[in-house]
């Protein structure tokens, strides 16, 4: 059995560029934003990083493709850089990159970065693409809210949840994110909304309508990781050190083997599972302090909190309306704003979620400081569609713990 | 054994655009329309073509037949998407029919379904095997002309052959006439058509007495003994007109569907004739013809074999199965006839490598996927890998149809985002009965009728996506829910 990642790596400093419609910005501009900010944060010099990762997805309309963006972007001395692609869960994948190549004894400090340009393609959503050859002679023409949208069908029909409660759990999602994002300054969306406002939004795809989805931003966040004995060497105290590092791949079974009822992720329970082990927590609703989850939809949000296993089955709607998931709340869900409004710059999406981790951890979350003392955090970074997927889950936590 | 014809099928579509609505949004430029403005025209959604209409009328057609037995798969039409690339071709690797058959396009007239019928009669005498003939009309036609209140979009299809018939063929005749009463050229979209009463009088008054007085001697039928006239033109005047010339029974008029459908085209004959038989008792004479450069006949005689028939859809069924439709500004825009601002979702890229498409012909065109012969697990597509978890056995699968099989609904949406013509884009999940699912796009969806997870669905053959750039459409399979879909009999 494999002795796991546990507190095997540090994370030596982190940065987040602000989140939004950045007109003025190119993704080189992001990059060097969030970069700046973790190598500060790290108090390293460039030269002393031995690798570096790059995350981003839709790669063709920003940067192009390779890890020459990145390498070029931060003048890095020819160092190893990979490009990482894994849908929506491609920050996760540079991060999880860094977090091996230091644990494996390659490298003492590597940098993962995620960035993602997407207010350039000209498209509200995200852009509408060919998704290959094969794949486009026979997939439905799909878009990721209508893919999504399905949760709620079968979710209803398999839980016997009428439809106007499961959209109220859902508005209470978005009005909380929406409250939390109005206190976070590098937020895509920082107003606040009404359940009105949601319940009655044009519909996007039934029933999603446009509270129900997240928006889709520019932005850069990024991490600089290293051994804790390095941490310690540099002068760091109270470390937070990576718990688990999964990552699940659908292989086809929801979308052609009958045994699925397309009302949960098969993937984040079976990285979740892993995750838990790995990271020797046994209890996650009550071990957990706090969640970042892929909020892309709010359903998305509400059945993942059953895949992580912290509500239970069919009892996600009760916890989400007792305000379980809010901020001041037993165990607060996006108390960034989450995908909803920090925003969803695709590869930034992964690492922005670590960055919160790592804040609140560390006491410097500002306006939206939890005072519980948080010691665990997990971050769930999900890419595709509901029957056909990648789930990548992390787990962070002080060292020690 | 009796020469004549085995099996009919229908296929008109879902959507009646009322005729009124056409007349009143052009009563200010044409308000002549208002004489045409009664009952409704059958109106292919976006995605049906002349072809798909070919194939759903002869999956109608070979309900419960075995299709392994076919000489030929021929389509008769004057609107087919391919100019150069055959299209009986498309609708008999989409019915999953064996490689050793003819195909053939029959074209340029509106004969083209009734000399289909004939030429498919001639070549069946002297052949092993039945031939499959489908006829299909999606006709382009201009906005506020008198054609876009007479048409209407629909199919037939006909099996030939030697056999159990149920309409015994007793003779057929054709006058070859180059008499233009309309055309559409090689630079033209739309038909071209001369004055109504010349072609009365001069056309139809003329030519078609002259062919069906020829078949009736050559049949050996008199004209009073003829139950079923099955005369293709939108004006029902001039078939009785012609009856009462030639001396058929004033009852033997069959109603040519102009208040329910619409002419189809170089298809309507053959629907005429699928109509008909579907109503005939045995013994019953049924003569058909078709106009156009001449005029075909051709008469048929009902036979006791009809009782024993499964039950298909039919023309019956068909126009049973429709859903009204006022809103005239959707058949303009799915028409192409008024330019839409689509958005830039549109404006994605949809070219077929042909080599993919040929590779993977099967499941995208037939729909065939894979049943696991070491676990039986049915699963679409087929795969190298069985997807049963407990199985994943390796190189075990054989093909697999679905394109016939039920399927429940497992999850949906109906998304406003994603570009489709006609908003919103409905899919969802559907779970074959007997395993096997997917993603899927749904076709004829009824907005104001409830999806539910768990509702049968069945698929359709459908247009997937038009590549405008290049002038390509690929086909695929579409799932509509079973209760639209209304059988002919009991």
């Amino acid at each position: 059995m494999a002795s796991g990642i546990k507190d095997k790596v540090a994370i030596l400093g982190m940065g987040c560029s602000n989140f939004g419609e950045r007109w003025n910005n190119n993704a080189e501009d992001l990059m060097v934003e969030a970069f700046t900010e973790a190598l500060g944060d790290a108090g390293i010099d460039k030269s002393q990083i031995d690798a570096a990762w790059l995350g981003t997805a839709i790669e063709e309309q920003h940067v192009g493709k390779s890890a020459v963006p990145l390498s070029m972007a931060l003048r890095l001395p020819n160092i190893p850089v990979s490009r990482v692609e894994n849908y929506c869960a491609s920050g996760t994948e540079a991060f999880r990159g860094a977090v091996y190549a230091v644990a494996s004894g390659a490298c003492d400090i590597a940098l993962a970065l995620g960035v993602e340009k997407l207010k350039d393609t000209g498209y509200g959503g995200l852009p509408q693409r060919n998704r290959g050859s094969v794949n486009d002679l026979f997939w439905a023409n799909a878009s990721a809210p209508g893919s999504f949208a399905q949760l709620a069908t079968a979710y209803r029909a398999k839980h016997g949840i009428d439809a106007g409660d499961l959209k109220r759990a859902m508005a209470h999602i978005s009005i909380k994110s929406h409250e939390n994002g109005s206190r976070n300054p590098k937020a895509h969306l920082r107003n606040r909304i009404t359940e009105d406002q949601v319940m009655n939004a044009p519909m996007v795809a039934e029933p999603l309508g446009l509270y129900d989805c997240c928006g889709v931003s520019d932005g850069s966040a990024c991490a600089i990781v290293t051994t804790p004995e390095i941490a310690r060497s540099l002068g760091k105290t109270d470390l937070i050190t990576v718990k688990a590092l999964q990552l699940s791949a659908s292989n086809g079974l929801e979308a052609q083997h009958n045994s699925w009822d397309g009302s949960y992720f098969v993937t984040t329970r079976a990285a979740a599972k892993r995750a838990y082990h790995e990271a020797g927590i046994t209890n996650p609703r009550d071990q957990v302090s706090m969640f970042e989850v892929h909020d892309c939809f709010s359903v998305t949000e509400l059945v993942t909190m059953e895949d992580l296993f912290i509500s239970p089955e069919g009892g996600a709607v009760k916890d989400v309306m007792d305000g379980f998931y809010d901020a001041d709340g037993r165990v607060p869900c996006q108390i960034d704003g989450g995908l909803k409004c920090f925003g969803h710059p695709i590869g930034a999406s992964g690492l922005r979620m670590i960055y919160e981790m790592y804040l609140q951890m560390n006491g410097r979350a500002g306006e939206r400081q939890r005072q519980d003392d948080p010691s665990i955090g997990m971050t769930h970074n999900l890419g595709g569609f509901p029957h056909q997927n990648v789930c990548a889950l992390t787990i962070v936590g002080r060292e020690g713990v | 054994m009796d020469l004549g014809i085995l099996a009919t099928g229908g296929y008109i579509p879902r959507s009646r655009l009322q005729r009124a609505e056409i007349a009143r949004a052009h009563a200010w430029f044409n308000p002549g329309l208002k004489g045409l403005a009664k009952g409704e025209r059958a109106v292919a959604n976006w995605d049906e073509d002349s072809v798909t209409m070919a194939v759903e009328a002869a999956r109608d057609c070979l309900t419960d037949m075995d299709r392994d037995a076919f000489a030929g798969v021929w389509m008769a039409s004057t609107s087919f998407p391919f100019q150069d690339r055959q299209n009986a071709g498309i609708v008999a690797d989409a019915l999953h029919l064996k490689r050793g058959l003819m195909t053939l396009d029959l074209a340029s007239s509106q004969r083209a379904g009734t000399s289909g019928l004939s030429v498919a009669l001639q070549t069946a005498a002297g052949s092993d095997g039945a031939i499959l003939l489908t006829a299909s009309e999606k006709r382009p036609t201009k906005a506020a002309g008198p054609l876009e209140m007479t048409t209407g979009d629909g199919a037939a299809a006909v099996l030939v052959g030697r056999g159990n018939v149920i309409a015994r063929f007793l003779g057929g005749h054709t006058e070859a006439v180059d008499f233009v009463d309309h055309f559409r050229g090689e630079e033209g979209s739309y038909d071209y058509n001369w004055e109504e009463r010349w072609v009365r009088d001069e056309g139809y008054m003329k030519i078609v007495p002259d062919a069906v007085n020829a078949v009736l001697a050559k049949a050996g039928v008199g004209a009073k003994d003829v139950d079923h006239f099955c005369f293709p033109a939108a004006a029902r005047r001039v078939a009785g007109m012609l009856a009462r010339k030639i001396g058929l029974p004033e009852t033997s008029v069959a109603d040519n569907l102009q208040a329910v459908c619409g002419e189809t085209g170089a298809a309507h004959p053959v629907v005429m004739l699928a109509h008909a038989i579907e109503r005939a008792q045995p013994g019953e004479k049924i003569l058909i013809t078709g106009f156009g450069q001449g005029c075909d006949a051709l008469v048929f005689e009902a036979t006791g074999a009809l009782a024993d028939r499964p039950a298909g859809t039919g023309v019956t069924g068909h126009l049973e199965r429709r859903r009204e439709d006022s809103n005239y500004n959707r058949f303009l825009a799915l028409n192409n006839l008024m330019t839409m601002e689509q958005g830039i979702r549109a404006e994605v890229d949809k070219q077929t490598g042909l080599s993919t498409h040929y590779r993977n012909k099967d499941m995208a065109q037939a729909m065939i996927g894979g049943e696991c012969t070491s676990c039986g697990t049915l699963q679409f597509p087929k795969s190298n890998i069985c997807v049963n978890p407990n199985c994943g056995a390796v190189g075990t699968q054989e093909d697999h149809p679905f394109a016939d099989k039920v399927a429940r609904l497992n999850s949906f949406t109906a998304d406003r985002l994603t570009f489709t013509p006609d908003p919103p884009a409905y899919y969802g999940m559907v779970q074959f009965e007997e395993g096997g699912r997917l993603m899927c796009d749904f076709a004829d969806i009824d907005p104001d009728a409830e999806l539910a997870v768990g509702m049968p669905m069945r698929m359709m053959f459908r247009v997937k996506d038009y590549d405008r750039k290049r002038g390509f459409r690929r086909y695929f399979w579409k799932a509509t829910p079973v209760g639209s879909q209304k059988a002919k009999k009991g």
